[in-house]
């Protein structure tokens, strides 16, 4: 006996116009449909990116003078470095450091301890010694440094502290 | 790969009765007479709002409520973002043609008497919707913090005060304080983004199936032709005639947001005198012409202005309860006199948004919105042959 065949197949083999007609036409739809719907998503992709904002450069600035009470009392501050932010130390009354305060790890942000003379990262434990290098917990790289120059202004006045991009 | 699809459906099925659903929908007829275009104005409202919806979700990626920063927000988006000023043309352009058509879909209801029993209800949250639309646009209004927006909200929210007894509390309400400053800002944002689109979801799905379970109203004087037409199918046919509106409208936005894009004008300054002709959006118009032609001064210590105020309350109130107060329709299937006082009232409507801008522009669209209706009802009315 032979299979019951559908109309369908039959006009495929036979290549009956119409049906070919109309496959090209589905075919048409499909790629207007898809072009519609690509001309709706690229833009709302591109929207959905965040633009890039050119941010100044900062190369230099001005810290504050020697005797900042909070530098002195807790022996660092955090200055803002452009939009970066910057541990300024201080390890003796002539010797200033200065690091990108952004722990390596996880991008918490680091202080100074001056007992046991450590950059420290309250979030998981990471440790600095006083060059940036990493020396405890999981930090994997050591801290940016920066250098720092006292500038004095006027005699008799405290110096400024001045860090620069190295 | 079919076969994972059935497999996949019917599982579903047997958890969501699909085939319940797609039994529903293949039932779903909608009749054919004269007037079958106006079935489609609902859904291409129901479309903008979907517009609005994403449009609306992704400028707040970039915008800052804060009378700090909301102006320069925006500014970044038409200037910085990729496509942002399209996103936002597109927003504002899509509110526009929303209100719009949501005004010609109540219109053509109202004429076809679909409110007559049993869709009263579908008319009052019709009517909210619209409501809830125009509150849309005033709150949306403010947003860009700019000259014109800060100057129309003043004005906007003044009016609230000179109601009567609650006026004074309406108006600290909606300013959120004594006067239009950032608290305003945030207050209008809080209504824009959650409030409004939080009772907008819920009478919206009301209104939406109560359409489905009732269907279409036929309006009378069409039963008749309705009867000896075959009715459309809603799946495919109407559906599809639908879509391909829908697709025109997405042209229509897209062409109308890319050669016009919405201007941001000036930061609002609180200390510049005002705008020489500060004007609120078309679709307050005339409310705000009306009240213009009331002169200052008192009657029975209510101000001249609160009259026409209290006057357009009450027309809403009317509005909405048009169902309860049409009797002879619901007895005899005929109400002239309802026919006659929206004729009028679309008139006055009209009439006064034309004189408001001076323009003859207001009626040109009434009568290219007809025509174009028209145009449509041809192609949309004859039952497809199988």
């Amino acid at each position: 006996m032979e299979p019951v065949r559908s109309v369908r197949e039959d006009e495929l083999e036979t290549g009956n116009p119409d049906q070919l007609r109309r496959r090209f036409v589905n075919w048409l739809l499909g790629c207007s449909v898809a072009g519609l719907f690509g001309s709706i998503f690229y833009p709302v992709f591109r929207y959905m990116s965040p633009p890039e904002v050119p941010e100044a450069t900062t190369n230099q600035i001005e810290a504050g003078p020697t005797n900042d009470p909070e530098l002195l009392e807790r022996g660092y501050k955090i200055v803002r470095f452009g939009s970066e932010p910057v541990i300024l130390v201080r390890v003796a009354e002539d010797d200033y450091r200065a690091f990108a305060a952004t722990c390596t790890h996880l991008d918490c942000i680091v202080e100074y301890q001056k007992d046991t003379e450590r950059i420290w990262c309250n979030c998981h434990n990471g440790e600095y010694d006083l060059s940036g290098r990493n020396v405890g917990g999981p930090p994997p790289r050591p801290l940016e440094t920066f250098s720092v120059h006292l500038a004095s202004t006027t005699p008799g006045q405290p110096s400024n502290i001045v860090v620069v991009r190295s | 790969m079919f076969e994972a699809g059935d497999r996949v459906y019917g599982w579903l099925d047997d958890r969501i009765s699909l085939s319940g659903l797609r039994e529903v929908a293949a039932h779903k007829t909608v009749p054919v007479h004269r007037y079958t275009v106006c079935y489609y104005f609902g859904g291409m409202t129901l479309f903008f709002f979907l517009v609005q919806v994403v449009s609306g979700i992704l400028l707040m990626l970039y915008y800052r409520p804060s009378a700090d920063e909301a102006f320069e927000s925006v500014e970044f988006i038409m200037t910085t973002v990729s496509f942002g000023w399209l996103i936002r043309s597109i927003h504002s352009w899509s509110a526009h043609l929303m209100i719009f058509f949501a005004f010609v879909h109540l219109v053509t209801v109202y004429f076809m008497k679909a409110y007559r029993p049993p869709r009263e209800i579908t008319w009052m949250t019709g009517v909210l919707l619209l409501f809830l639309g125009m509150a849309f646009g005033f709150s949306g209004y403010l947003l860009p913090w700019n000259q014109l927006a800060f100057f129309a909200t003043n004005v906007g929210t003044d009016i609230a005060g000179a109601v009567p007894f609650v006026g004074e509390w309406a108006m600290r309400f909606l300013r959120g304080g004594d006067r239009v400053a950032g608290g305003t800002l945030s207050r209008f944002y809080g209504w824009h983004v959650a409030i409004l689109p939080a009772i907008t979801t819920v009478v919206l799905a009301g209104h939406i199936l109560l359409v489905q379970i009732l269907g279409m109203s036929t309006p009378p004087g069409q039963e008749k032709e309705a009867k000896r037409r075959r009715p459309m199918k809603f799946l495919p046919d109407f559906l599809l005639r639908d879509l391909f509106g829908w697709t025109l409208a997405l042209a229509l936005l897209a062409t109308l947001a890319a050669m016009f894009p919405w201007e941001l004008g000036d930061k609002a300054d609180p200390f510049a005198p005002a705008y020489k002709d500060i004007k609120p959006e078309w679709y307050f118009m005339f409310m705000f012409e009306t009240l213009k032609v009331v002169p200052g001064g008192q009657i029975l210590g209510i101000e001249y202005e609160a009259i026409p105020i209290l006057g357009f309350a009450l027309a809403g109130l009317l509005l909405l309860l048009v169902p309860f107060l049409d009797r002879r329709l619901a007895d005899s299937g005929r109400s002239p006199l309802f026919t006659g006082i929206g004729v009028l009232a679309l008139i006055y409507i009209v009439g006064m948004t034309a004189w408001g801008y001076r323009s003859l522009v207001p009626v040109y669209v009434v009568l290219l919105t007809a025509a174009l209706a028209f145009f449509l009802s041809i192609g949309t009315r004859r039952t497809p042959r199988r």
